[in-house]
């Protein structure tokens, strides 16, 4: 039976403390929401009730708004994020093809992370760096000016990162 | 020579796009060059520095540096890498020799001859990161005049006689926008900087705030003064990382000396700023939905009226104005309304800043007077179309705004002309098509965004975007039927009067435009299943045309799946049951010879 899955423990109290510190004031939802996610690279069904029960806000309340924003995360997303930014610069230039080489190389579609938890692709509306179109940013880095096969190049490189 | 000629300065490009193309290794190529070269002997070291300047605008030449070397004008080098550091140090700064090679030449020049850097001035000049940088550019002059010599009253008088308009798109008069809130009743009224820049193909904002954070600031000191706000907050987007950064160091080194908080410059006036980031949602760019997300709420807009100027942020008076409207206010003040009117046309005041993209020679950020035309910012500063390929449409106000065909060009660039043409200034993002980009492919890219976007409150937005997307979808891939054209506009028509929002109510625009100017494409894809740009790829043929196709055997190579063959001497072939439609040949065929 697999019904019965060992989680994995985590620890919550974090979040105890990020809620005392927001506590009363005005308008606490979202940053509270965005420094728990920042700590535990994700927002699961545990770590929302507990954000609720500290901030006497129901679980449901939290949970319409976390998704309607696209940068709140429901499940674990990979050690490298790559953003392929579908702006209207980069789609002109043709980033809709860079999005095919991510799932060529990685089996993902927009959203989605490897069963590894290695890499998550999120397609995003626009990076704001228009001038070096098309532009995907892995983490924190940007890599601009690309074509798709310079764009596998870099993909393929930290498929092999080892660490 | 006088100390003052002394000082040898590199300035090096950090904005994103900057910082993406190495400009942090270049700094320290430069950085470790001084040392080993032990310049300090022959060239001052003391006054050599290396500074992290903003966005220089022409963002396509990154990493750019400019060399500032006692009595001779600056030199500006591009696409500098960190192997280039040792010789422009030994010929340029050791020799006092221009490298040429890597020299800008005319084409750079030429970028700048039409702009008017006038809100951008210190961008690219100024440390972003260092207070006092901003202050010997005469920075924070204009608040302490303010405080020092006018009233509030006299700080709305002079905005209102600026003619200044909002630049977040919609142009509504700045100073009349703050009379309705100063009138307001109410102690506590709230100041939002709408820093939430979502247009795709814009990129002003950040540009404003990664280069000078501190005359944001400035702009919001002048407009809390004149409104009476106490409280503020910056609404910046979560994927501007960068400036989140410099925005929070800004805010902290303002209020320590004593720029924000109580007691201003030793007066009454009392003024705290605080940043908000977003968390990723386009619809937050609109003011009501902007203020439900500071309250922590889903980001929906609210029915207007009650205006926020009378019931906004937890329903106090609340004035939301976008960057850079606010970068505009201590010009306004320093310089006085009357030069400021000087600039643009009767209806459209100053200068409007844009982000050039798309199938532009110089892509990046530019500045230019109102009322130049659409064709003078694309071919005489933005150089032209790349690739020696023709113009075919520009989107002008980003999904909002509307596609502007070439016999439109001439067309100036102000609120009221643009609205005329179909289009809008919008935010100010501007992104070039060429002959190769399928204008209904663009229609459905823009729908496809707005309908993502859409927060779903009200029904015509809700499942308007989403009809006409479907439709869209439909004539892109061969499945489009008769009667699919009419039945678009008449849909658009009644999404643009029916929804609650600016979101809803300009979606259609591109696909208005896209219909008006280029119909043909549209009945192109109906009638004869084909796509006349080559860009739907599921009507494009995928053949090699024998009369066109000069055996270059560039499709050959790049080709990503081994589809073509060809050898030296003959017409490439294609083999359809191997090929993705990746359209990779299509786009790099010289002679476009691939149908």
């Amino acid at each position: 039976m697999e019904d019965v899955v060992e989680k994995e423990a985590i620890d919550l109290t974090m979040i105890d403390e990020v809620c005392a510190e927001y506590k009363g004031r005005k308008g606490a939802t979202i940053p509270v929401l965005q420094k728990v996610q920042e700590h535990y690279g994700y927002l699961s069904s545990d770590m929302i009730d507990r954000i609720g029960e500290n901030l006497n806000i129901s679980s449901h309340t939290l949970y319409g708004v976390l998704t309607f924003y696209a940068q709140f995360y429901t499940t674990p997303r990979g050690k490298y994020v790559i953003r392929v930014c579908r702006g209207t610069a980069c789609h002109v230039k043709g980033s809709g093809r860079i999005s095919e080489v991510v799932k060529e190389e990685f089996g993902i579609s927009n959203g989605e992370t490897t069963s590894d938890i290695k890499f998550t692709l999120e397609e995003v509306s626009c990076i704001g760096a228009c001038g070096m179109a098309p532009v995907i940013m892995i983490n924190d880095k940007t890599y601009g000016n690309l074509t798709p096969e310079q764009a596998r190049s870099i993909f393929k490189e930290y498929a092999q990162k080892q660490d | 020579m006088s100390a003052n000629n002394d000082i040898i300065e590199v300035h090096i490009c950090m904005g994103t796009a900057g910082v993406a193309s190495g400009g942090y290794e270049v700094m320290d190529a430069f950085a470790a060059e001084f040392e080993k070269e032990g310049i300090s002997a022959v060239l001052k070291e003391r006054n050599c520095k290396v500074k992290a300047t903003g966005c220089r605008g022409l963002c396509a030449r990154d990493v750019l540096v400019d060399i500032h070397l006692p009595g001779m004008g600056p030199i500006t080098y591009e696409h500098v890498t960190p192997e280039m550091v040792p010789s422009i140090v030994q010929e340029h700064i050791g020799a006092g020799q221009v490298v040429d090679k890597w020299a800008a030449k005319k084409d750079y020049y030429d970028f700048y001859k039409l702009q008017k850097r006038y809100v951008l001035k210190d961008c690219g000049k100024v440390d972003p990161e260092d207070i006092d940088d901003y202050i010997s550019l005469g920075g924070y002059d204009a608040i302490k005049k303010v405080l020092k010599e006018m009233t509030p009253e006299q700080v709305i008088d002079e905005v209102k006689k600026s003619g200044l308009r909002g630049r977040g798109g919609g142009g509504f008069p700045t100073g009349m926008k703050w009379g309705f809130c100063r009138a307001s009743k109410g102690d506590l009224k709230y100041l939002i900087c709408n820093a939430d820049e979502g247009d795709p193909g814009a990129f002003m904002d950040r540009s404003i705030i990664e280069g000078n954070p501190h005359v944001v600031i400035e702009g919001m000191l002048i407009a809390a003064y004149a409104i009476g706000c106490k409280e503020g907050y910056i609404y910046c987007r979560a994927e501007y990382p960068l400036a989140i950064k410099r925005v929070k160091k800004a805010l902290r080194v303002a209020e320590e000396r004593g720029f924000l908080g109580k007691n201003i410059l030793g007066t009454d006036f009392e003024f705290h700023l605080h940043l908000k980031e977003g968390a990723g949602a386009f619809v937050c760019g609109e003011e009501t939905a902007l203020i439900a997300s500071i309250e922590g709420e889903r980001g929906m807009p609210r029915s207007r009226p009650p205006f926020p100027a009378v019931k906004g942020l937890w329903a106090k008076p609340t004035n939301v104005n976008n960057v850079e409207t606010f970068a505009n206010l201590p010009l306004i003040i320093l310089d006085g309304a009357d030069y400021y009117a000087s600039m643009g046309t009767e209806k459209s005041k100053g200068t409007k800043i844009f982000a050039l993209s798309g199938k532009v020679k110089s892509t990046g950020l530019v500045e230019v007077p109102m009322g130049i035309t659409i064709r003078q910012l694309i071919f005489d500063v933005g150089g032209g179309i790349a690739k020696k390929r023709k113009f075919k449409a520009v989107q002008l106000g980003g999904p909002s705004g509307g596609c502007i065909p070439e016999h439109l060009l001439d067309t100036p660039i102000d609120y009221d002309s643009l609205i005329a043409a179909g289009a809008m200034m919008g935010s100010g993002g501007v992104v070039v098509m060429d002959e190769t980009n399928c204008m209904v492919n663009v229609a459905h890219f823009f729908l496809t965004f707005t309908q993502r976007e859409s927060c779903g409150k009200c029904i015509p937005c809700r499942i308007g975007t989403k009809t006409m997307l479907d439709i869209l979808k439909r004539i892109t891939t061969g499945e489009g039927r008769e009667g699919d054209i009419e039945t678009l506009q008449d849909l658009a028509n009644d999404i643009k009067i029916a929804s609650l929002c600016g979101l809803g109510q300009t979606a259609p625009n591109p696909v208005l435009t896209t219909i008006k100017y280029f119909r043909h494409e549209y009945e192109a894809h109906i009638k004869d299943k084909k796509c006349p740009a080559r860009e739907c790829s599921e009507l494009i043929e995928f053949v090699v045309a024998d009369d066109r196709c000069k055996k270059c055997g560039i499709c050959f190579k790049v080709c990503p799946v081994g589809a073509i063959t060809w050898e030296k001497g003959k017409v490439a072939y294609i083999d359809k049951s191997k090929c993705v439609k990746c359209r990779e040949c299509i786009v790099n065929c010289p002679f476009n010879a691939i149908d």
